[in-house]
């Protein structure tokens, strides 16, 4: 469904460190803080190339703070977060899409949101319609790509918000809690789109409270608590064997603040 | 009151009857007030961009000067252009004073901060919503300013029919640096105050009618863009 070697313009080594078992994305002391504040507080942590990694925790962990701060949307107070080995830098942020909880979109329609994307990430005026038309097609939104986008559903919207994302063919997809409020069939039409992403090559971090959802998208599971990494495991022994009492209590269902 | 009717009839009779005087004044007028609305969309919508998603000192100072040119008194407008452009002012080797262009001019400078203010308002609310999401996209502040215009379209169109209510009921200014002068530069409200000085109200109230309408129909406008823009872009 999605081929990032097609048009992505900015195939190079760097893209080749990505495919192999080095990290990622790498974080080192890194620190947020307002008002003195600390809200996350990450010592070390490397996120794999490849699959996709779930974030989970309780309200309050930082889970929507560390997606930020990993897509350069927020500045660090301290520390460093690298890319490929290299620290994050404008461009760097250009290869990550982010996909947010409500999803944004522009008061066009449905083929200009994904247009409007593409030209932000630079793919020539001339192709910019056809490639559209292609992955609209490709993911069942072909038949609504004149329709003013925001007369969608909420779930097809949070689906153009993904395909518009992907259609700019990014090494990292980041998602917080892009299904919290669609209904079954909407949460399963995103699903496939960030299986097949993921198949792609896509490496896909999402931030998710449901379990069920982390179990079935997630190679492995990243879980905070009050700003801080408790436990990185894969998802299996995540689910069945937690080593972190927090971690434990919170897939057991208990109420973890 | 019975002056008042029959003025009253005759001034429709001059509407209706395609009176050619009174048409070439709303020509003018239209010329006038359309031109000078169009310079204060290309100078005040950007000016009304970058103030909303621009990051610099002074940017709450700006809005509060901008929101305050709002209600400049037109006549002070007047009085400044006519300085500028007469013989001794700075400007005046281009001998434009009495004048379409400094009419246009001096509507310019009043219709320009109601421009840049309200595109302010509408670009800043659209911001509030989009600046993650266009971040993300890598798109810088800068580049933003043509987006946010653009899905703005609508609302922004409220700020070009108020700009053009202001322009075309203005009349101290243009009186000043227009001279009022029959055929050149007498427009509507400047004509409505000279022929009911000199009591000839049939043609200041068939300007009037015409100036009302003129209201009436920029308010409808305004309306019907707003519903429009619900059903065709869903606001």
């Amino acid at each position: 469904m999605f081929d990032r070697g097609i048009s992505s313009g900015f195939q190079s080594d760097e893209t080749a460190a990505c495919s192999g078992d080095a990290a990622l994305l790498s974080v080192s002391g890194l620190v947020f803080e307002i008002a003195g504040k600390t809200l996350l507080q990450i010592q070390s942590l490397d996120i794999p190339a490849g699959g996709t990694t779930v974030i989970m925790g309780p309200n309050g962990a930082g889970k929507s703070l560390l997606l930020r701060l990993m897509h350069g949307l927020l500045p660090a107070s301290q520390g460093s977060i690298r890319m490929t080995g290299k620290p994050l830098t404008a461009a760097l942020c250009r290869r990550q899409a982010m996909v947010f909880q409500s999803p944004v979109i522009l008061r066009r329609s449905v083929r200009a949101n994904v247009e409007f994307a593409l030209a932000a990430n630079g793919v020539p005026w001339r192709s910019r319609r056809k490639r559209a038309l292609e992955v609209l097609s490709a993911t069942g939104l072909g038949n609504k790509a004149k329709q003013a986008a925001r007369s969608l559903s909420g779930g097809e919207q949070q689906k153009l918000a993904v395909v518009r994302a992907l259609a700019t063919e990014p090494e990292i997809l980041f998602l917080d809690e892009p299904t919290s409020n669609l209904d079954p069939a909407s949460v399963l039409a995103i699903e496939r789109l960030l299986r097949a992403a993921s198949a792609a090559g896509t490496k896909v971090v999402l931030v998710t409270h449901d379990l069920g959802q982390a179990r079935r998208l997630g190679d492995e599971v990243l879980f905070l608590h009050r700003g801080q990494v408790v436990e990185q495991t894969p998802m299996k022994r995540f689910v069945d064997a937690p080593v972190s009492t927090e971690a434990a209590a919170y897939v057991s269902g208990e109420l973890l603040v | 009151m019975a002056d008042f009717a029959g003025a009253f009839l005759q001034s429709l009779g001059l509407i209706f009857g395609g009176d050619a005087e009174l048409w070439a004044i709303v020509a003018i007028s239209l010329k006038v007030s359309l031109t000078a609305v169009a310079f204060a969309c290309l100078i005040g919508m950007p000016i009304g961009a970058w103030i909303a998603v621009g990051r610099f000192r002074g940017r709450r100072g700006l809005i509060v000067a901008v929101n305050a040119l709002m209600g400049l008194p037109p006549v002070v407008v007047g009085l400044v252009v006519y300085l500028m452009l007469s013989n001794s002012g700075p400007l005046g080797v281009l001998q434009l004073l009495y004048t379409p262009s400094a009419m246009i001019l001096a509507q310019f400078i009043l219709v320009t901060p109601i421009v840049a203010a309200l595109t302010r308002q509408v670009v800043e609310t659209l911001n509030d919503e989009y600046a993650d999401q266009l971040r993300s996209l890598g798109v810088s502040r800068l580049r933003s300013v043509p987006a946010l215009l653009w899905d703005g379209r609508f609302a922004l169109t409220t700020a070009v029919l108020a700009g053009f209510g202001r322009a075309i009921a203005e009349v101290g200014a243009v009186m000043i640096v227009g001279g009022n002068i029959n055929h050149v530069t007498r427009v509507m409200t400047t004509t409505i105050a000279l022929e009911t000085s000199k009591g000839n109200l049939s043609l200041a109230l068939a300007l009037g009618t015409i100036l009302i309408l003129m209201a009436f129909t920029v308010n409808a406008a305004v309306a019907l863009l707003d519903s429009a823009s619900r059903r065709v872009i869903h606001v």
